[in-house]
């Protein structure tokens, strides 16, 4: 992904250190792992998708169109997709809109902002399914910290699809946007203190200095953090199967929940997952395509 | 993120305006205030939960294991539940440590043969193992069942480290290529005229070298292993193999429907404590190794 870009730093490049013999010696672990852990369950779940294939029943033969056209017609298929793309919305805007300003709050380094980096950061030390269960306790109408609350005011966080929305934002905004922060630390220590000298120089105000100067030279930690947080949220899935179990009434079902439940779930049918599998695959390289074409500097294209 | 900025930076639409310091000096003190206020609140959301989750897992609760008085009544049930909270600790501890042997090896050795081989197809393998980013958890997980029960390894601890370390590649290859890639190439040259071969070399040079590089790898595998749930939910299904974030969230399902939040509590500490610690213990060097390595040009 983005993170290509910066590696060809051996441009001066000396002598290796040893034949190709040598180098494929030193990368035949990894070859294998990719080989028999990536590329051919790759292949055969594109096999199985347009195959006849149970859980349990092993192969059936070719079933090809008729897998992708179960798929599509899945009764939650446009929900959730629908579902999936509104989450993904949300939760972008919102941590990368935190991310940079929390980054932008604990930027100088004294004592205070240190702690605040460590109070931010602390939560993504967690799981995201040790940090859902948290949640689950927290939001509960019978042992949350909010019980009497909610009790008194008849409000509930997961009862109703909003709100389960809602809620299940706010943890992932709890759980990732220390995460984010830091990336975009990462990307404020980059730009050189000399720009802002000049930006200070030529009297521009703190926002200008912000949107015109800061802003255009995070484009590429932008492009690294949205490209992240999209890919993320758009394969979600551990929150919602721990936090709502995809209610209510299935208006929290996610695409990737719902080929774990065509799977492993009622139906058993590893050929339409594969078909749900393949089409989400495709339809995330042509958005991370798209997303890197958007973010290339204008004058690149 | 290169800095690459060759354009003069001039901020339009502004004439320069005569000093403005000592007035938003004054400013400065009285918003001062605000902002403390204001950037505690913000602690107290990001770390309220953690500390009211800790603190209730030995709280009194009615519904719970622990009714009335503080206590670890909670974690004393958490013990208990089902197989017992020892052979999942033990199950997620095997997963995660040969998660963190196999990324290692695999991150050293490939890490060194693209930062300082040249072999037909390095390319290639290069951005096969990147590609993985690319592919979601859940296309690979479907035909890694099948595959994994195929060879014998269904229901196996091994068959789960396997695949999180496939998944840690993306990252830790990366990570390790630039660790080697900024070791100067004098230091290898050097230990060939000594007579190291490139085994050798590697073993003696330049390990000591990258090995920044190596913890930070290692601990995101440990941490990914530990927290993994999605991979030993689809290729565990016996619940004497289940890891530790599997067995907590089963837990919440049993007895009727009753949610045992005590235990689920019990539970997230559990799982909780071991990362914290690591990350307090390890910030510094975290946030370090993330911010000069694969991250900056």
């Amino acid at each position: 992904m983005v993170v290509t870009a910066p590696l060809p730093r051996t441009r001066r490049r000396s002598r290796p250190l040893g034949g190709p013999a040598q180098g494929w010696g030193f990368a035949a672990p990894t070859a294998l792992f990719v080989i028999f852990l990536f590329v051919i369950p790759l292949l055969l779940v594109l096999q199985m998708s347009v195959s006849d294939w149970p859980l349990l029943g092993g192969n059936r033969g070719v079933n090809f169109p008729e897998n992708y056209i179960d798929a599509v017609d899945h009764r939650l298929f446009w929900d959730s997709i629908r579902f999936t793309l509104i989450y993904t919305v949300i939760t972008t805007v919102l941590l990368l809109g935190l991310g940079l300003g929390l980054a932008l709050i604990v930027q100088e380094s004294t004592r205070w902002k240190g702690f605040l980096r460590t109070a931010f950061l602390v939560p993504s030390a967690l799981g995201l399914a040790s940090a859902s269960l948290l949640f689950y306790v927290l939001y509960s109408p019978i042992a949350g910290p909010f019980a009497d609350l909610m009790d008194a005011w008849g409000i509930t966080f997961l009862g109703t699809p909003e709100g389960a929305l809602w809620s299940t934002v706010f943890l992932i905004v709890w759980r990732y946007a220390g995460f984010y922060m830091l990336l975009m630390l990462v990307g404020l220590q980059g730009i050189p203190d000399e720009v802002y000298e000049a930006a200070r120089i030529d009297g521009a105000s703190r926002w200008q200095t912000f949107r015109d100067v800061t802003v255009p030279l995070l484009r590429p930690t932008f492009a690294l953090t949205t490209v992240m947080c999209v890919t993320g949220s758009l394969l979600a899935f551990e929150q919602f199967y721990i936090l709502t179990k995809g209610g209510p009434d299935n208006s929290t079902v996610t695409i990737v929940q719902l080929i774990y439940s065509v799977a492993f779930q009622g139906q058993n049918s590893l050929g339409v997952a594969g078909a749900l599998s393949v089409i989400v695959l495709l339809t995330l390289v042509v958005i991370n395509i798209f997303q890197l074409r958007a973010f290339r500097r204008p004058d690149e294209s | 993120m290169a800095m690459t900025a060759t354009r003069t930076l001039i901020a339009p639409g502004s004439a320069p305006t005569p000093p403005r310091r000592r007035r938003s000096r004054a400013r400065r003190a009285v918003l001062g205030i605000p902002s403390a206020v204001f950037t505690t609140a913000l602690a107290i959301i990001f770390l309220y939960p953690l500390i009211w989750t800790a603190i209730s897992s030995v709280g009194p609760r009615a519904g719970t294991s622990q009714t009335d008085g503080w206590g670890f009544g909670n974690y004393l049930a958490l013990a208990d539940y089902q197989a017992g909270v020892w052979v999942y600790l033990g199950n997620s501890l095997f997963v995660s440590l040969l998660t963190v042997t196999l990324t290692l090896l695999l991150s050293l050795t490939g890490g060194y043969a693209f930062a300082r081989f040249d072999f037909p197809g390095k390319n290639v393998l290069f951005l096969l193992v990147l590609a993985i980013l690319m592919v979601p958890y859940a296309t690979l997980l479907i035909p890694l069942y099948v595959l994994l029960n195929a060879v014998g390894l269904q229901n196996s601890l091994v068959g789960v480290a396997l695949v999180i370390t496939m998944f840690q590649l993306p990252f830790s290859m990366f990570m390790m290529r630039v660790s080697f890639e900024s070791v100067p190439r004098e230091f290898d040259e050097a230990a060939m005229v000594d007579g190291c071969t490139p085994l050798s070399a590697l073993w003696r040079v330049l390990i000591p070298a990258v090995k920044p590089g190596l913890i930070t790898v290692g601990l995101f595998a440990f941490l990914t292993a530990w927290n993994d749930f999605f991979a030993p939910l689809i290729l565990i299904n016996d619940s004497a193999r289940m890891t530790l974030p599997l067995a907590v969230a089963n837990l919440r399902g049993q007895a009727q429907g009753v949610v045992d939040y005590g235990a689920t509590e019990a539970g997230v500490v559990v799982l909780a404590l071991p990362c914290i610690l690591l990350f307090l213990i390890l910030q510094r060097h975290y946030v370090r190794g993330f911010m000069s390595g694969a991250f900056k040009g």
